[in-house]
């Protein structure tokens, strides 16, 4: 197991996190170690252990189907860095 | 018929899977308390999951997850008693909390099938799955020239997935199962498969092979929003995939989007960037548990489906397969049929559903169901003509100025004048003024003429204007002729 | 005026029901102590226009014999908890302005037992450290260090609420506890701080770091503080899909109840190597305390122990990589100038998160990520099934498992800096009762020769805090301090 540059490159780009050239020669070793040492559950033998989803185990709280509305157009937008017309503004998007 | 197109060199066959998103009838969202209507101001139906504010958290709502069931069980359709909801992870300015909350390994309904009817043969077509997902907000390009403006009203709505088998082999099948689809649905209230507003729309995949050979490389055209459009998107999309073949080129496997304008699908670089979505089970939501009971408690409320209806119609009241078909594609037109048919004329009330009704329908613009018109109205319309008061193409004349009108049909009818003429003594009157006035042509007549009988007739409902019963006409005519 | 320093919670309800003192006259003093203190960094924001209000209100429902369960004790609220109106940051640049216009279940429980709200505690960012080192609000200093002439950290990530409660500038307050975050900070400031079973405490509103895990409960002076707050805290909240509905008992029940006869596992596996030895030697200490209370001592073993934080550091990621998704500058927090949308998302973030955060969401993304699945968190899923069935074996046999918090004491600032796993070393003996969701006290138990305090872990079976609790008190009454 070993990450290099392109690898921390394309998480960075999933994450959408900027790195600069410097961030990305730690982030390497960093990761490689951290990584190296949670390869030791590789160790472990999970044969026909089924994995935990959580450790709630009473039965999902149902709601029923009934429509508020608990908040105002301007409170949903009020801690935006940029809305217009009561939209979300962002840099144009293109398909 | 095989679907064939037919290249340069060989000919084709399509390959066809369909990603149905149908969304929710709830009134309120999917993990959400926040209104479902459509067309309100922006922003203005957003609770905290919906624009994924930091400490929200979703709670599921049961009328979803009971409709997701109900639509299962009415595609016959395997109901999973445990499901599990994932995290299906990219970025995207109308998908705020950075993820969608879908499911992924472990959908609430499995395997099932539904059937088409494709020029008078049965198909049955394979259901991969259904699964309940986020519907996302709406980005919104053409407001101004550098920005998109945001809209999250519809983020969070309730989607169910409804995938097909790559069994669709022709945009008319693609098409006869969106429409069972949206029957399906529509009968149970699930979905109002409202297309123009996206409350139905369909991922169409596309690949096309030489018969005998393998799967091809599958193109994806996405949200495609009428059943014409993906008729359209499908002709085009396979073709431009035989030219790419035939030219010794390899199908690129991508997301499309199809163009009505031009009638054509185009790649959606942006969504090819980085397709790694990362799923895994949101920590946030506990496993669905569905109960037996609560299956069984469904199955009771299943209405009738339109399989079963049509087979019924056919069995009760003689239809012919087509007629059935589209008289129980909608529910509201099955039950205005069922209710219309009774002590009358099956074939009679069919081809009048079929034809004067869903033209004012269509005129009106609105549906069976909620256009208000009482099948009384209309039966007792087809009773006068029964009963020879009226004729049938009098009916069909004035028959959107009755349908405006409020007054019974015997009393609308009176009121027009056109009560028909059936006394025989009034017909015989007619005739013979006709006759008479015309002996050089009784001549003719008896002497072999047989068309003047038409013109004789002509004559008679001439000078009746229209009222004469032409039947009684026809009858009194060939006997005074005889005489 | 009096000195409130070391009063606590238990003791102040009396002074306030005996008139001694006015909730006006404490959270005055406690302002004055915040505004003295600065130089700690306990607090992001503070609150004391809405204290001083809230305290009027309390004296008022004092005077009218309307006493609610915590009335008029001031308390700090770690800014994870989103208070309406309040900025609430998660110690972050990316919601340095962020104004929540809704409540936490926690907080809203909290004010409606009558707490007064004196500010947002300093944490780590995204709860994201056990130093509090990582804030982007700066450093939090342990005010036990200065008493040796040490800058030390106090702990995290809960680190500025732990350190305000213990140099005395308020009486109590709240944590969150993802893999140790309010145990150990208690263990390092000399406080108790109690982690209940996981689903106790509603997370609605509480800014989310690693959802399975993430559990609120408070750092206090003494235990009795501890079933007070976990009191006012807990409720069954439909807000939250996994909010418990297990019956909430009266916490304070614990004082009730005897250890005599309860069956204390000690887990050999928790001998790690590098286990302080002053540590040790207190925690054998602890062992002789519940033996002449009667208790019956055995050793079990939870094999899986050394598996723990590998697990955690693959979970906890993961589940981070997507909570911190919704962190883009598009509908609050911090924006970073961009000429497009790919641009917005990645200079914002890689600007608007500190170090530690990107290197675990970089972790998380990782560990998710076509072809990695599998083999990191499936196979780490499945490891928590073991640590949580190692759990539940012990239990069968035990009825409570007596550890030390932590391997050290409190260190200095800059100190386990070089390499994060050295840091994420801290959290080795915490995090395998996260994992299991289970409840875990720290309850100081003594101190190293430099009168740094030592705190020792209880975890019980779930929803069995009340055991927990009366196991502290146990060492609270037998420490001799």
């Amino acid at each position: 197991m070993s990450i290099d540059n392109s690898t921390v490159k394309k998480v960075a780009k999933l994450a959408r996190i900027e790195i600069n050239e410097e961030e990305e020669t730690t982030l390497i070793t960093e990761l490689n170690n951290i990584l190296g040492w949670v390869d030791e559950l590789k160790q472990v033998n999970t044969d026909s252990v089924e994995p935990m989803l959580s450790v709630f185990n009473e039965s999902m709280q149902m709601r029923e189907d009934k429509a508020e509305s608990n908040f105002e157009n301007s409170q949903i937008l009020d801690n935006s860095p940029e809305s217009n017309s009561g939209f979300f503004v962002v840099p144009k998007v293109v398909e | 018929m095989t679907y064939v197109i037919e290249g340069k060199k060989d000919s084709w066959q399509v390959v066809l899977g369909l990603e149905v998103h149908a969304q929710i009838s709830s009134k309120s969202k999917l993990f959400s308390v926040a209104s479902t209507n459509w067309g309100s101001d922006p922003n203005t139906q957003v609770e905290l999951v919906d624009c994924g504010m930091p400490g929200a958290l979703p709670v599921i709502n049961e009328y979803c997850v009971d409709q997701a069931v109900l639509t299962g069980l009415s595609l016959n359709a395997e109901i999973k008693k445990m499901s599990i909801f994932d995290r299906k992870n990219y970025f995207y300015p109308d998908l705020p909390q950075g993820y969608q909350i879908s499911q992924f390994e472990h959908p609430i309904v499995g395997r099932g099938h539904i059937n088409i009817e494709v020029e008078g043969k049965v198909k049955k077509i394979g259901i991969t799955r259904l699964h309940l997902e986020q519907d996302a907000g709406k980005s919104l390009h053409d407001q101004d020239i550098k920005n998109s403006y945001i809209d999250l009203n519809r983020s969070g709505c309730a989607l169910m997935e409804i995938v097909s088998e790559p069994d669709l082999s022709s945009p008319i099948e693609a098409a006869e199962y969106v429409k069972k689809l949206r029957s399906i649905l529509r009968y149970i209230g699930s979905c109002d498969g409202n297309m123009e507003k996206g409350n139905l729309r369909a991922d169409v995949n596309v690949s096309v092979k030489r018969e005998g050979e393998k799967l091809g490389t599958r193109c994806e055209i996405k949200n495609v929003n009428s059943i014409k459009f993906i008729q359209q998107a499908i002709e085009f999309e396979a073709k431009r995939q035989v030219n790419i073949i035939e030219n010794g080129e390899k199908i690129i496997q991508e997301t499309r989007l199809f163009d009505p304008n031009k009638c054509e699908t185009r790649s959606m670089r942006s969504k090819e960037e980085s397709h790694d979505y990362r799923y895994f089970p949101d920590p946030d939501l506990p496993p669905l548990i569905i109960s037996d009971e609560k299956v069984n408690s469904l199955k009771e409320q299943l209405p009738e489906l339109p399989d079963k209806k049509k087979d019924r119609f056919i069995r009760e009241f003689n239809l012919s397969s087509y007629d059935a078909e589209v008289i129980v594609n909608d529910q509201g037109t099955a039950n205005f049929f069922e209710k219309l048919v009774k002590g009358r004329d099956s074939k009679v009330v069919t081809n009048w559903i079929t034809g004067e009704v869903f033209s004012y329908l269509k005129k009106i613009n609105k549906d069976i169901k909620n256009s208000g018109i009482a099948p009384e109205k209309i039966g007792s319309l087809i009773d006068l003509i029964v009963d020879e008061k009226i004729s049938n193409r009098q009916a069909k004349e004035v028959f959107e100025e009755y349908m405006e009108s409020s007054d019974d049909a015997s009393i609308f009818i009176e009121k027009k004048g056109l009560v028909q003429l059936s006394d025989q003594s009034e017909i015989y009157k007619i005739i013979d003024k006709v006759l008479s006035d015309n002996p050089k042509m009784i001549d003719d007549y008896k002497n072999g003429k047989d068309k003047l009988f038409g013109f004789f007739i002509g004559q008679v409902m001439k000078i009746s204007k229209g009222k004469a019963n032409p039947k009684l006409v026809n009858e009194l005519l060939v006997k005074r002729l005889k005489e | 005026m009096n000195d409130f320093e070391n009063l606590s919670i238990s003791s102040a309800i009396e002074g306030l029901a005996n008139k001694n003192f006015t909730s006006l006259e404490l959270t005055e003093f406690f302002i004055k102590k915040i505004e003295k203190n600065k130089d700690l960094n306990c607090f992001i924001t503070s609150t004391f226009d809405k204290a001083i209000e809230m305290a009027k209100i309390s004296d008022q429902k004092i005077k009218e014999n309307e006493t609610r369960p915590l009335e008029g004790i001031p308390i700090g609220m770690k800014d994870l908890f989103c208070t309406n109106g309040v900025r609430t940051t998660a110690g972050s640049k990316i919601l340095e302005n962020f104004i929540p216009f809704y409540e936490s279940t926690v907080s809203n429980n909290l004010w409606d037992s009558g707490a007064i709200m004196l500010g947002k505690t300093n944490m780590d960012e995204f709860a994201m450290g056990s130093a509090n080192t990582t804030s982007f609000f700066g450093n939090v200093k342990n005010p036990l260090g200065l008493k040796v002439n040490k800058e030390l950290v106090p702990g995290g990530s809960s680190g500025g609420s732990a350190s305000a409660v213990s140099s005395g500038l308020c009486l109590g307050s709240t944590g969150s506890d993802t893999g140790g975050s309010i145990r150990q900070p208690a263990s390092f400031c000399g406080l108790v701080g109690l982690k209940p079973t996981y689903g106790r405490c509603s997370r609605f509103g509480m800014i989310a770091f690693a959802s399975s895990l993430d559990q609120a409960g408070p750092i206090t002076k003494t235990v009795e503080d501890s079933a007070l707050m976990l009191q006012a805290m807990v409720s069954f909240d439909k807000r939250d899909s996994t909010s418990s509905r297990q019956s909430i008992p009266d916490f304070s029940d614990f004082k009730k109840l005897s250890i005599k006869g309860k069956r204390i596992g000690i887990p050999k596996e928790y001998m790690i190597d590098g286990l302080n030895s002053d540590i040790k030697k207190i925690w054998d200490s602890g062992i002789s305390w519940f033996k002449r209370e009667g208790a019956e001592i055995l050793e079990i073993s939870l094999p899986h122990t050394k598996s723990a934080l590998p697990t955690y550091y693959i979970i906890a990621p993961a589940e981070a990589s997507a909570n911190l998704a919704r962190y883009d500058g598009i509908r609050y927090g911090f924006r970073h100038n961009a000429d497009d949308l790919n641009d917005l998302y990645q200079k914002t973030r890689g600007f608007g998160f500190g170090k530690e955060v990107k290197r675990r969401l970089m972790i998380g993304t990782y560990v998710l990520s076509a072809g990695y699945y599998d083999a990191y968190y499936l196979k780490a899923l499945k490891v928590r099934k073991l640590i949580s069935q190692d759990f539940e074996d012990a239990f069968q046999k035990c009825d409570l498992i007596l550890t030390p918090t932590t391997p050290n004491v409190a260190f200095a600032i800059g100190e386990k800096q070089t390499n994060p796993i050295e840091m994420y070393l801290n959290d080795v003996l915490t995090v395998p009762a996260s994992l299991a969701g289970l409840p875990a006290i720290s309850v100081p138990s003594g101190f190293n020769s430099e009168k740094l305090p030592i705190g020792l872990q209880l975890i019980g079976k779930p929803f069995d805090e009340i055991s927990v609790l009366a196991a502290g008190a146990v060492i609270e009454e037998s420490r001799g301090f």
